[in-house]
């Protein structure tokens, strides 16, 4: 058993940073869209327009807070805490890096190596589909019921080829601790792969990587807030700090996504080829497990970026078309040749 | 049209939403009350109106000239077209032989503005359907076109191009270069689109089939311009009534089979390449003209057309664009009438999108490219 004193320290840091890289990302993501789209993006706050975010989250908790007359007024105050808090919390499982030793303690970058991980985070991850639900039914409006509706249909559809798509990759792993798996992809796979999920599971990420983009409200799948269609979806009538919580915990959705790609199919801290434990101490590889972690994290959240200023957005029918009629045969197919092959190597 | 709605109850668990006229996705200050199921529409009824502002009655209080102001506020993305059309009208009225060197600068210009306005139509359309990044790949370049604009004559959108009898002055003289500059550019902007877009599979999964129209109900509605040769119907009034000197230029006009927002945006797309063929080849002929060759008729100081009526109407980038004349010999019109393209379009609208999804009524609003503008006068 750690130390509360360490335990506290990790929640802190992986709560800040989370937030910060949330915070960089709604930069990131006008300054990519800037830079897809031939402009400029804000560059006006502080060098290269860094302190727009600031400026934002400022104007958000400044403005004022209004609900509409006809509202539900506790749905809708619970709808941006209902989508914010399972947000923040689903990343509590999740590896950042290896482990650090200091003062001959052995520190494991991650919250809590909890042993039925992969559980938590399904069950976590579905939850935030009540903050939108909530949201949009509480602000009796009907682009926001449409939106919420949409966003109902859509998270539910996807989160089963999602659930199936991890479910195959928890088979080749055999376990439901992400850490256990995390240090499973170690070295090379048929002697000149890495180990990672990726060469073993190149359907199930595309799976994943599709139904995350779906998980998350992106474009392609933005239906809930379509804006050219019903105008914002569930946040049409949010302002202020509310609003603040709905964008702010998407973009903490994207990062935990972007972790969990990385941790079940890009070889979570590991280099290919190499081992960096071997030649580096005990601290700096500490470092350098949560350096190379990040960096592959912060490689899917521009893919979220890139592929948002790229594609138009599906329809709403042609969205669960993909889900139920591809998607879903397709994990299941997939679940299946996993549990076969495992079946026959074993 | 897609699936059709056999039988809607009177009264049932449908949802009333109303669109617009403030909203998003409705280019300007359109409505449209929505009954809808779910997310499929059972009726939609569009209201139009909400920005008339009287200009047909307020031309019969203004001279000749000063109508053409007003002729740049019909569809605001191609006033050009609209001053020439009504320009011409005008002529045909009074019998006035127009120089061609000036025929040739209008033709240059109205096919100018025939590609700005395609890039209105497609970016949006891109934009309402989710895509933003072709949006400014082509607003970039329409920029240029509006440079061009404002260096002809000072202004950019409400350009009041041409006068009565010609046009007021010449092109520029580097008029050449720029044109040079913008060319390729503007190549390489409706080619990135066209990469984008067209084979994009959720592109083509989004308009392919939506709101689809057969050429018999197309013409049976007045559909004129991009929508009705998306339709199927070879119809461009510069190749079939030649007017100006459309008939000295070749290019091709192209068509599409389904009649859906898919052939609409792809007509439109080869219209602008075409477009540019043209301005070159008008160019070709311009810069053969003798340089102080005239650039207006003689027209009086005065315009005061003698009695009668005409209509005449051009291709402008939506379609039939019409102005009916009337004069009693004084120096104000007796009566105008605009035809606009628009107003025959949006008639088939509620038809369009019965029993499609609302996401579809959307996407067939922009690539029917209706302008409120024009539709409402």
């Amino acid at each position: 058993m750690e130390d509360w004193g360490i335990a506290i320290i990790k929640v802190v840091f992986i709560w800040v940073w989370t937030l910060l890289c949330a915070t960089v990302m709604t930069w990131v993501e006008r300054r990519g869209a800037g830079m897809i789209q031939d402009r400029l993006g804000p560059n006006r706050a502080g060098p290269f327009g860094l302190f727009q975010p600031l400026a934002d989250g400022i104007k958000l908790f400044t403005k004022e807070d209004i609900v509409p007359a006809n509202a539900r007024k506790i749905l809708f105050s619970l709808g941006p805490i209902l989508f914010a808090i399972p947000a923040f919390s689903a990343y509590a499982v999740i590896p950042f890096g290896d482990k650090i030793v200091v003062g001959g303690k052995e520190i494991l970058l991650q919250v809590a190596d909890v042993n039925v991980g992969f559980l938590y985070v399904v069950a976590i991850g579905s939850m935030a589909v009540y903050g939108i639900v909530v949201g949009g039914w509480g602000s009796n409006n009907k682009y926001s019921i449409l939106g919420g509706l949409r966003s109902t249909a859509q998270m539910i559809s996807y989160e089963v080829p999602w659930g199936l798509a991890l479910l195959a990759a928890v088979l080749v792993y055999g376990t439901f601790s992400l850490r256990q798996i995390a240090l499973a992809q170690q070295g090379t796979f048929l002697g000149f792969l890495p180990n990672w999920g990726i060469f073993k599971q190149p359907l199930g990420f595309i799976l994943f990587i599709v139904a995350a983009y779906a998980e998350a409200n992106r474009v392609p799948f933005d239906l809930p807030e379509a804006e050219s269609e019903i105008v914002a979806g569930y946040h049409t009538e949010y302002g202020s700090m509310r609003l603040g919580l709905y964008l702010f915990g998407e973009y903490v959705n994207l990062y935990t996504l972007s972790a969990l790609m990385v941790t079940f199919y890009f070889g979570a801290w590991h280099l290919p080829y190499l081992d960096m434990s071997k030649f580096l101490g005990p601290i700096s590889y500490g470092i350098a497990s949560f350096i190379v972690f990040f960096l592959k994290v912060a490689f899917f959240l521009w893919l979220f970026v890139w592929v948002r200023w790229t594609v138009p957005r599906f329809r709403y029918d042609q969205l669960m078309n993909l889900g139920w009629k591809s998607l879903i045969p397709l994990a299941l197919l997939n679940l299946f040749i996993t549990a076969l092959c495992i079946q026959i190597t074993a | 049209m897609a699936q059709q709605c056999p039988n809607i109850p009177e009264v049932g668990d449908f949802v009333t939403i109303n669109i617009g006229p403030s909203h998003p996705a409705m280019h300007g200050t359109l409505r449209v009350i929505a009954q809808t199921d779910g997310e499929t529409i059972l009726k939609a009824d569009p209201e139009i109106g909400y920005l008339h502002r009287g200009v047909e009655k307020l031309g019969e209080n203004l001279t000749y000239h000063q109508f053409i102001p007003l002729t740049d506020r019909l569809n605001y993305c191609s006033a050009i077209t609209n001053n020439v059309s009504y320009e011409m009208a005008v002529e045909k009225l009074m019998g006035l032989e127009v120089p061609e060197k000036a025929q040739l600068i209008r033709m240059i210009m109205m096919e100018l503005t025939r590609i700005s306005d395609h890039i209105v139509c497609i970016g949006i359309l891109g934009v309402d359907l989710g895509a933003f990044t072709p949006y400014f790949y082509l607003f970039i370049q329409r920029e240029e076109i509006y440079e061009i604009f404002e260096w002809f004559n000072g202004s950019r959108l409400t350009t009041t191009f041409g006068r009565i009898g010609g046009v007021e002055a010449d092109l520029p003289e580097d008029f050449e270069q720029r044109w040079e500059e913008l060319k390729p550019n503007l190549r390489k902007a409706i080619d990135e689109t066209d990469r984008l877009f067209t084979h994009n599979r959720i592109w083509m999964d989004r308009t392919i089939g939506t709101t689809a129209i057969s050429p018999e109900d197309a013409l049976n509605w007045g559909f004129t311009g991009p929508c009705l040769r998306a339709a199927g119907v070879k119809r461009d009034l510069r190749k079939d009534e030649p007017y100006g000197m459309y008939d000295k230029v070749n290019f091709e006009v192209p068509t599409g089979k389904h009649g859906d927002v898919f052939d609409r945006y792809i007509v439109r797309m080869i219209e602008m390449e075409e477009s540019i063929k043209i301005i070159d080849q008008a160019f070709q002929m311009y810069k053969e003209m003798a340089p102080d060759a005239p650039l207006r008729a003689k027209v009086p100081k005065i315009i005061k057309p003698p009695e009668g009526e005409v209509y005449h109407a051009i291709e402008s980038p939506n379609g039939e664009l019409g102005f009916f004349v009337k004069s009693d010999g004084s120096d104000k019109p007796y009566r105008i009438k605009i035809r606009p393209p628009c107003y025959m379009i949006y008639q088939a609208f509620p038809e369009l999108v019965q029993g499609e999804m609302i996401a579809d009524l959307i996407a067939c609003l922009s690539s029917l490219n209706i302008i409120a503008g024009e539709l409402d006068r």
